[in-house]
């Protein structure tokens, strides 16, 4: 093999423009496979993000007044509103909240560590919910306990309640209390008073999936409170395993019966998390979708590119494979020498590539806040494209091998 | 000559059908993928107001101070007491505050059941400064802000959906409890990207249904049913304590119609934020922004990265498909060279040749061009899968971008073809008719 390089490269600058045009075509190719192939897998890792909710069997409804009630009107329709959700044969249990996760944005507040520190230690989303939500949820409790009836409080619209005791996620208790040491610990929510962590719960997600909720990643917190807002209010409600639909169709009958005084969206006020998912990530999977489409179709026009051009030289050097074949040259050597051709055009298309790949990362980490490609992604793409290259080019070597000594004999 | 030309590249074309097919098929994809990306960019990149544009600006200030903003500059929309201050001082042309508001709309009529009503407290400017077409009636006057008026005007869909569509001014509808006139109705106004409210949007949304008079919402304690963003610890217990407090919640818009009358409000806000600092409510220098609506929309990053990202991505991939295109127009030419250069000996100039090929690319082109609107009109179609749908549903196939699609597929490949092209009208005749 290493015999053929030197003529290789003699006959190659004989074909300059045809071997910078493949080389650039792989380089350029090179560049932009990998970067959508870096975009799919953090798009699809955002799309795999766990909630920590029950997810098959939790549905939210969301519930806007339609009446100018007082707090204390309000509150007593939400008790009536749950005790009818909970009392459904469908249901296993239901509770009001401010939020949800995955709701696609909401209610986070700063914490600091004392009353009167101005820069925040960190920041977590908030959620507020009666003494049923960890369940409704399905929220592991990995240590402490849930929140006792008595405790749950009641806020108005325009108050600001900040309940004694709080149920933490472990994300958040572990960023506050790297030591482990959180349960009985308190801390200050953007509030005068502490609040105590009387439990902590595996995995909470933030409402959010933002740039901003991605550096807070699973910081969340309840407190017991439910939100008597006048402009409306969340009921998450859990069916009983294998009744999703039943539940979903019964619950809004049940909360009409209640009160007609609200309104619940026909489009979009009663949603299961498949529904939530598939809204709070369209842009990822839009992304994931598209990345790879235009991977597929590259990959297979340069392929495409490599057998159109070198089918060409072939075409173009048959006198001259005769002559190497009546020279003494076996099929084997010819078919070796267009491989050898092709990594060489190859090598230098992707050492070209991987620079011109890092350099549109760097340009889209300081411009699209991305993350920096790893070099799996590189060495990924690299490998594909050479072993496309090898690929594209044996149906036209083959064919150059099968050029008989012949031809050298003939005129034309 | 030039049909004869025609003719022949048709011709050359049917002679290698696969080389063929891939070369369109190349031009097309690459100018879909283009083209489909292009329509989401062009429409969630547009200037929605084109003719005021650089009049309307939005003025911010730092209520919150150096250790409390993020990366220094000041909140993206103002507390209640700026807001109301910069009300008072009228210091421009027309100017209005304006934040989202959620109503119910009693059952009557034919519904049984309430419906919901999204819209915004603003003041009179508000429809003259920003354009808004009517059908019936009018907005409201600065008096009839001063007045905190129970007023309000609907959308068009709205009146269809109350009024069956009929001149509702003067007719009273109840919102949540409270009755409300009708002065104006609009004509369907949904401005893309929604520029006068990027704090509690991204800028794509449904149109609004209502527009009420700012002070009316004030005496009714109505509460932003958008964004509301506070700092340090919370304390208020009632509207009058929220009022008084650093959470930002309302946007502020002002119409200056010279660079001058630009240059004096600046000046205003800084001595506005000057004044809070010398009065202790400020424990910082002045730090104000006046943004007009394109700076407005680019410092909200109203364009989403995934829409600039999937066009970089797409141009890339036009760019590697027309390289690909290069290499096979090149191994196409040259092939015919023996045939080059019996015309060359025949007397045909190397013009002749040049233009020759350069119509049998633009041909590809064509074809390459007729190709991709095809895969531009599914793309377009189908770019639900791939945005989400506010931002999905604004996309369209035109007239402009039909035309932009088959220009570009054959500028792009006559462009390609420069430099094959060059190549073959220097061959030279003596050797190909020498090795013959």
């Amino acid at each position: 093999m290493s015999i053929q390089i030197k003529p290789i490269l003699v006959a190659l600058r004989r074909h300059k423009a045809g071997t910078l045009l493949i080389a650039l075509q792989i380089a350029l190719t090179l560049a932009i496979v990998c970067n959508a192939l870096f975009i799919i897998h953090q798009r699809l890792a955002n799309l795999s993000e766990r909630s920590g909710v029950d997810e098959a069997n939790v549905f939210v409804i969301q519930n806007q007044w339609a009446a100018d009630w007082t707090t204390q009107q309000i509150d007593a329709q939400v008790r009536a509103d749950l005790l009818a959700l909970r009392q459904l044969p469908s249901v296993r249990d239901a509770a009001p909240s401010t939020g949800y996760p995955l709701q696609g944005g909401g209610w986070d507040n700063f914490v600091t560590m004392t009353p009167d520190q101005v820069k925040p230690t960190t920041d977590s989303a908030v959620y507020m919910g009666d003494e049923h939500l960890l369940d409704t949820l399905g929220l592991r409790l990995i240590a402490g306990r849930n929140f006792r009836p008595s405790e749950v409080l009641v806020m108005g619209t325009q108050q600001v309640v900040i309940p004694p005791v709080v149920i933490v996620s472990k994300a958040l208790a572990d960023r506050l209390f790297p030591d482990g040491s959180a349960l009985g610990k308190s801390f200050y929510a953007m509030s005068a008073t502490p609040s105590t962590i009387v439990g902590i719960v595996d995995r909470l997600h933030r409402q959010g999936v933002s740039q901003f909720d991605k550096a807070h990643a699973g910081q969340s917190l309840i407190w017991p409170a439910r939100p008597d807002d006048a402009r409306g209010i969340f009921y998450i409600v859990r069916a009983k395993p294998g009744q999703l639909t039943a539940a979903m169709r019964e619950a809004p009958k049940a909360l009409y019966a209640q009160s007609r005084m609200r309104i619940l969206d026909p489009k979009d006020g009663i949603r299961d998390y498949a529904q939530i998912r598939h809204r709070v990530f369209d842009s990822d999977r839009g992304m994931a979708i598209l990345m790879g489409i235009i991977s597929a179709v590259l990959l297979a026009i340069t392929a495409a590119g490599i057998v159109g051009l070198t089918s060409f030289w072939v075409g173009q050097r048959r006198k001259q494979i005769g002559v190497r074949r009546a020279l003494g040259a076996t099929r084997h050597d010819i078919l070796n020498y267009f491989l050898t051709e092709n990594l060489m055009i190859g090598l230098g298309g992707v050492i070209v590539g991987a620079v011109l790949a890092i350099g549109v990362n760097l340009w889209m980490v300081t411009r699209f806040e991305m993350d920096r490609i790893s070099v799996a992604y590189l060495g990924i793409g690299v490998a594909v494209l050479l072993l496309l290259g090898q690929g594209a080019v044996l149906a036209p070597a083959l064919r150059a091998s099968r050029v008989s000594p012949v031809e050298a004999t003939r005129s034309v | 000559m030039f049909a004869y030309y025609f003719q022949l590249g048709l011709r050359s074309l049917r002679r290698n059908p696969a080389l063929t097919a891939l070369m369109v098929m190349a031009i097309g994809f690459g100018v879909a993928a283009s083209m489909t990306t292009y329509s989401v960019f062009r429409a969630v990149s547009g200037n929605p107001i084109p003719d005021k544009s650089e009049q309307l600006f939005t003025p911010l200030v730092d209520n919150w101070g150096p250790q409390q903003n993020y990366k220094g500059e000041p909140p993206d929309a103002l507390d209640y007491v700026d807001a109301m201050a910069l009300m008072r001082a009228h210091e421009a042309k027309r100017q209005t505050l304006l934040y989202q508001v959620q109503m119910s709309v009693m059952p009557g009529g034919g519904r049984d059941l309430p419906l919901s009503a999204n819209g915004y407290a603003v003041y009179g400017d508000f429809f003259p400064m920003f354009e808004v077409p009517f059908q019936y009636g009018s907005g409201w006057s600065t008096q009839d802000d001063d007045a905190r008026s129970a007023e309000v005007v609907i959308s068009s869909q709205l009146n269809q959906k109350l009024f069956g569509g009929v001149d509702s001014v003067g007719r009273t509808v109840n919102f949540s409890g409270h009755d409300y006139r009708v002065v104006g109705v609009t004509r369907p106004w949904n401005p893309k990207p929604r520029f006068f409210d990027l704090f509690n949007t991204s800028g794509f949304k449904d149109a609004s249904d209502f527009y009420m008079p700012f002070t009316r919402a004030q005496d009714l304690e109505m509460r932003s049913n958008g964004g509301n963003s506070c700092r340090g610890s919370l304390t208020f217990t009632g509207w009058e304590d929220y009022l008084q407090s650093n959470c930002v919640w309302i946007t502020a818009w002002v119409e200056l119609d010279s660079a001058a009358a630009v240059a004096r409000y600046r000046h205003f806000l800084e001595s506005y934020a000057a004044d809070q600092q010398k009065a202790g409510r400020f424990a910082w220098a002045p730090n104000v922004r006046l943004r007009d609506v394109m700076q407005w929309l680019d410092f909200r990053q109203v364009v989403p990265p995934e829409s600039r990202i999937s066009l970089m991505v797409a141009l890339g991939f036009f760019v590697i498909c027309l390289v690909n295109t290069i290499g096979l127009l090149l191994a196409k030419f040259l092939r015919r060279a023996g045939e080059i250069g019996v015309r060359r000996a025949l007397g045909a100039s190397r013009r002749e040749i040049y233009t020759q090929y350069l119509t049998e690319a633009a041909t590809v082109g064509l074809a390459g061009g007729v190709l991709g609107l095809l895969l531009t009109a599914a793309g377009v179609a189908g770019v639900g899968v791939l945005f989400p749908p506010q931002i999905a549903k604004l996309a369209h196939l035109d007239a402009s971008l039909v035309g932009l699609t088959l220009l570009v597929a054959v500028v792009a490949t006559v462009l390609a073809a420069f430099y094959p092209a060059w190549r073959a009208a220097h061959v030279q005749p003596a050797w190909q008719l020498k090795s013959n």
